[in-house]
């Protein structure tokens, strides 16, 4: 047992947090967690400061799923708790590991209707993996010592903890427990070897198989048991959106994600696919269009951490129930153990490949010299493979999907499942703190940027020089593509008028805004950010009428795309 | 199918609300619920019954289980299972002879009567809710003035 030390429970949360290897905060103060803001002045925790709270969360979620370690955000009571709200949820949404840490009105004005009282416990419930408010000072230390552990294990997620003023004020003799007991959770399944042994038998029986990489694959880091397994069984790999580069996209079994806005090769292979070795997938929406079209032929493997997703949207013929890297590492030492190694390629394999090579070939592009698949292979030629992306949600989004190829797996991020807006920026920003030393860019578009864009003032001030790379159509822009494609043209609320003069916004933070209009001046912009000490917002101007395509319309199946003409 | 749950919960406030709201956040229906504290005092136990496919309920169970506050969560089966609820049924008398009737229904079904007054009586009765549903039918004829139900308590029957 540690020695106990008498100390305030603002004390004691930034201890533990320091305990659990905390180096930042991104936060904003307020009149409820003045006296956890109060401890900065005695602790070696940096603070980054935001301008908004959505942003502070959206910050610790680019660092969580950069680092793999739970993020951390502040805000206080009431409209600060509501603010992250939003970011919240979008890290629920994709799994992403934080510590949200609310100031709360004292325990005894709590259900009076206080000043800058919400009820953040019961609004943040669903949109959780857990939540706690500590009653007593005491509770603190296990409080935070358990919310790390529930955040960052298993499958991640956000974890709030909603402090009353009062109990970050009072005293108490503190211990930080090094163990402790959670008994309704058991993050942790053992390798399931008979069922990855059946998946094996599965695939090799399979006329067309194939793997369905989901972001699971990403979280769990299983990139080169996926490539091995990919390369010993060759197997074409297609991703989901989340799953995007969890193999290298460059690799030649590479087909690029499925989905809405998927790879056409990649929505005809899976949608020809006799047998998918899913991993890490919640086979979305966005994902699967509708998979009534083909699922009696398709046999489907569903490896996922959260069992609660086997069966939810999609059955399976075989569930491996774990952690992906361990199961998939499983697979590998099998293949190896049973000398398992195909080196023809099948009449599969060919077609996918001349398939892939068709669309390489065929796919109309925008002519204009500024359309988006030129511009986004500008981008990938120039950035070092290294590099992380982030984006933002819409056109640019998508486009980015489409024609940034991911090189080095787990270097693209992006808010898939909620799809928030303005979280590309943040999560940029979180991103750098967690890798300094590799170039950071949000892919953007003007509508996304404008939402969060008040984060340049902690990107210049607290010297965080990300890139913001924005495709500016002036537009909402995906919104205009759906009242372009379903509303007869009939464009309502997308219109932007150019406004604000994104290179002056910038400059007026004390950023560097560079506007390019031509694939030189691209070139240059480009350069000139990456070598910038300070954050750049590079303006380029798109044609707002470009749509993304392909385009599978919602509730039809992935072999219904809409293709360029 | 009709489907009953029984939900081990730590005994701390506000677990009743997560497990209501995972029911209407994913488009669940609580069919009935109810919450007693266990021998041990450190658990609550929930029995929920609901509708639903096959898929369904699993899902729902999946749920629940993947919840951090619930410490075990059971389908059970129903032909291994002891359920019971506790009904209470106002019933209007309007003839002489209805107060006799009732009566008579009431022990039909191992009932007991409460309350007895010139034109109402009560029933408290502790039945399947097949039970239940059959007495309502036999009772509405007199009138059933109201009613208050608690919900099915459930247990598995030893060695099941």
């Amino acid at each position: 047992m540690n020695e106990m030390e008498t100390m305030t429970g603002a004390k004691a949360l930034m201890t533990a947090m320091e305990k659990e290897g905390v180096k930042q905060v991104f936060g904003l103060p307020g009149g409820a967690n003045l006296p956890m803001y109060d401890e900065f002045n005695r602790c070696d925790i940096r603070h980054i400061l935001v301008r908004h709270e959505q942003s502070a969360a959206h910050m610790a979620d680019g660092f969580g799923r950069v680092s793999r370690k739970p993020g951390v955000c502040f805000a206080t009571s009431g409209p600060g708790a509501t603010n992250i709200l939003t970011g919240i949820a979008t890290a629920q949404a994709d799994s992403a590991p934080m510590i949200a840490v609310t100031g709360q009105v004292a325990v005894n004005m709590i259900g009076r209707d206080a000043f800058q009282e919400s009820d953040i416990i019961g609004m943040a419930n669903p949109v959780v993996k857990y939540a706690f408010q500590p009653r007593s000072a005491g509770e603190i230390p296990e409080v935070v010592k358990k919310g790390f552990f529930i955040a960052e294990t298993g499958r991640p997620g956000p974890v709030l903890i909603d402090v009353p003023k009062d109990v970050q004020t009072n005293e108490a003799p503190m211990e930080f427990p090094d163990e402790f007991k959670i008994q309704g959770y058991h993050p942790w399944a053992d390798p399931d070897i008979v069922n990855v042994e059946r998946a094996i038998d599965m695939l090799l029986h399979a006329e067309k198989p194939i793997i369905l990489a989901g972001g699971g694959a990403i979280i769990s880091s299983a990139f080169a048991e996926l490539q091995a397994v990919a390369e010993t069984l060759m197997l074409p790999v297609v991703s989901t959106f989340k799953g995007k580069g969890a193999f290298p996209e460059t690799h030649p079994l590479s087909l690029g994600p499925i989905g809405m806005h998927g790879h056409a090769e990649a929505n005809k292979m899976m949608a020809e696919a006799d047998c998918v070795l899913a991993i890490g997938t919640r086979f979305s929406d966005r994902s699967v269009g509708t998979f009534e079209a083909f699922e009696k032929r398709l046999k489907i493997i569903h490896m996922d951490v959260d069992p609660a997703e086997i069966g939810k949207n999609q059955n399976a013929q075989i569930a491996v129930v774990g952690d992906v890297k361990v199961n998939l590492r499983v697979m590998v030492k099998l293949l190896l153990q049973k000398a398992i190694k195909k080196t023809d390629e099948s009449l599969w394999v060919k077609h996918v490949k001349e398939t892939k090579s068709y669309w390489k070939e065929n796919l109309k592009i925008h002519p204009g010299e500024l359309g988006a698949a030129k511009i986004l292979r500008k981008l990938r030629e120039l950035l070092p493979k290294e590099s992380i992306v982030t984006t933002e949600v819409g056109q640019h989004q998508m486009w980015a999907s489409l024609f940034y190829d991911v090189v080095q797996p787990g270097t693209f991020f992006s808010s898939t499942g909620l799809g928030t807006m303005g979280w590309g920026f943040p999560a940029a920003i979180g991103a750098k703190v967690a890798k300094p030393d590799v170039p950071v860019v949000d892919i953007a578009g003007d509508g996304s940027f404008s939402m969060t864009e008040n984060s340049l003032a902690t990107a210049v001030l607290e010297d965080i020089p990300v890139i913001v790379f924005i495709l500016n159509n002036s537009t909402l822009g995906m919104v205009a593509q759906w009242q372009r494609t379903f509303y007869d043209r009939r464009m309502t609320g997308v219109e932007q008028h150019s406004c604000p003069d994104y290179v002056k916004l910038a400059e007026s933070y004390g950023a560097q805004g560079i506007r390019a209009q031509s694939m030189d001046e691209l070139d240059k912009a480009i350069k000139n950010a990456l070598s910038s000490d300070v954050a750049t917002v590079i303006d380029i101007p798109i044609d707002p009428e470009e749509d993304v395509l392909p385009f599978v319309a919602p509730g039809t199946s992935l072999s219904d795309m809409i293709l360029p003409s | 199918m009709w489907a009953i749950l029984s939900i081990l919960v730590e005994n701390k406030p506000g677990i009743l609300f997560k497990i209501t709201h995972l029911f209407r956040a994913r488009n669940f229906n609580i069919d009935s619920i109810s919450v007693g504290i266990t021998e041990n005092p450190d658990y609550s136990k929930m029995t929920i019954t609901t509708y639903g496919d096959e898929k369904r309920i699993e899902q729902v169970v999946k749920q629940l289980d993947k919840m951090i506050d619930t410490v075990k969560v059971e389908h059970l089966d129903e032909s291994k299972t002891v359920f019971r609820e506790l009904c209470i049924f106002k019933i209007n008398l309007s003839n002489a002879n209805d107060s006799m009737e009732v009566n008579k229904l009431a022990n039909a079904y191992g009932g007991k009567v409460h309350d007895v007054k010139k034109d109402s009586m009560m029933v408290e009765l502790s039945a399947t809710p097949d039970q239940v549903k059959a007495f309502e039918e036999l009772a509405r004829p007199f009138g059933i003035l109201d009613v208050a139900r608690t919900g099915v308590a459930a247990l598995q029957r030893s060695g099941a």
